[in-house]
């Protein structure tokens, strides 16, 4: 992965097939310039068995392939720069995926586009699971809710051309000033 | 939050649009591969120059949908465009920049794209 917002991309499809309702994405940017992504959901769950080898790229669910590279890669890309990635499961409750990263480290992938991966997420899954965004750095605060979006759309899906252009420009305005150009 | 009752102006407008669809039963669409797999290999921009190009031409029957892992993972990014009444066409190893063309004379105009299509890679 070029970047970080992309393993968020990925690793978020994780919990989407999880069936979640709920799915939520937590970036905190510390004075420090420690990140911590925590990646939350409300879906099926893992049993101890498959988490204790989920961070094995020979751990998968999907059918075409016998690897699963996703959590390995951003497991390796936390601890490149003196960080981890933890996650917590329980099953019929959910997932709770943390990885944290040293963002002076020379070897931190820079964040990438943050508003892009949430759009593409949305556009990828118009129907459900609903998606809340929390950020935080230096600068302030944002968030996105599309719970707050459905209520105004009513049954109208996420990948209607003009909602989508709608969805873009908002998250762009709502979590560039707090995380557009943050790190290099 | 950019203002919510700009998105119920869509709102409207939309459910409009959905209706004809419907009626004309002629909807498009375009389903990009969105797996480990295709991420690390590009996905998110194309999938993101054909919701663009999407809105831009004001293509109100096309939808922008995502798959999973096609188990040919050196194509990717993989689309697959789905016209009315005809076979899907599989468009392979695609950048951003190659996505106004397909739009335009593919979905558009009814002429695939050849030379990108996964025949032509397999070649």
């Amino acid at each position: 992965m070029k970047d970080l917002s992309l393993h968020i991309l990925d690793l978020a499809q994780n919990s989407v097939k999880a069936e979640a309702t709920l799915v939520t994405i937590r970036l905190a940017l510390d004075e420090k310039g420690w990140l911590t992504f925590t990646l939350l959901d409300d879906g099926k769950g893992m049993t101890p068995e498959l988490l204790a080898q989920v961070t094995s790229p020979f751990a998968t669910t999907r059918t075409t392939r016998k690897v699963g590279l996703g959590i390995p890669m951003m497991q390796e890309t936390a601890r490149r720069t003196g960080g981890d990635l933890t996650i917590t499961s329980e099953v019929g409750k959910g997932t709770t995926l943390t990885a944290t990263l040293d963002t002076t480290n020379l070897d931190c992938l820079p964040l990438g586009d943050v508003p892009g991966t949430l759009l593409s997420l949305f556009i990828g899954c118009p129907e459900k699971p609903d998606f809340l965004f929390e950020g935080s750095s230096p600068r302030g605060t944002c968030s996105f809710d599309t719970r707050a979006v459905r209520e105004v759309l009513g049954g109208i899906p996420l990948n209607e051309p003009e909602v989508a252009a709608w969805l873009q420009d908002a998250l762009k305005e709502e979590i560039d000033p707090i995380f557009g150009g943050v790190m290099i | 939050m950019k203002s919510l009752a700009e998105l119920q102006a869509i709102r409207a407008k939309t459910l409009e649009n959905i209706a004809m669809r419907k009626e004309g039963n002629d909807g498009a669409r375009i389903v990009v591969g969105m797996a480990t797999c295709g991420i690390a290999a590009g996905a998110r921009p194309v999938m993101l120059a054909f919701m663009e190009e999407v809105a831009k031409r004001k293509l109100d029957h096309v939808t922008v949908a995502q798959t999973g892992c096609a188990g040919m993972c050196r194509y990717e990014p993989m689309v697959d465009v789905i016209l009315p009444g005809q076979e899907k066409v599989t468009y392979v190893n695609l950048k951003p920049e190659m996505v106004g063309r397909i739009v335009a004379e593919h979905i558009v105009n009814g002429r695939v794209v050849e030379e990108y299509t996964i025949g032509a890679a397999q070649k």
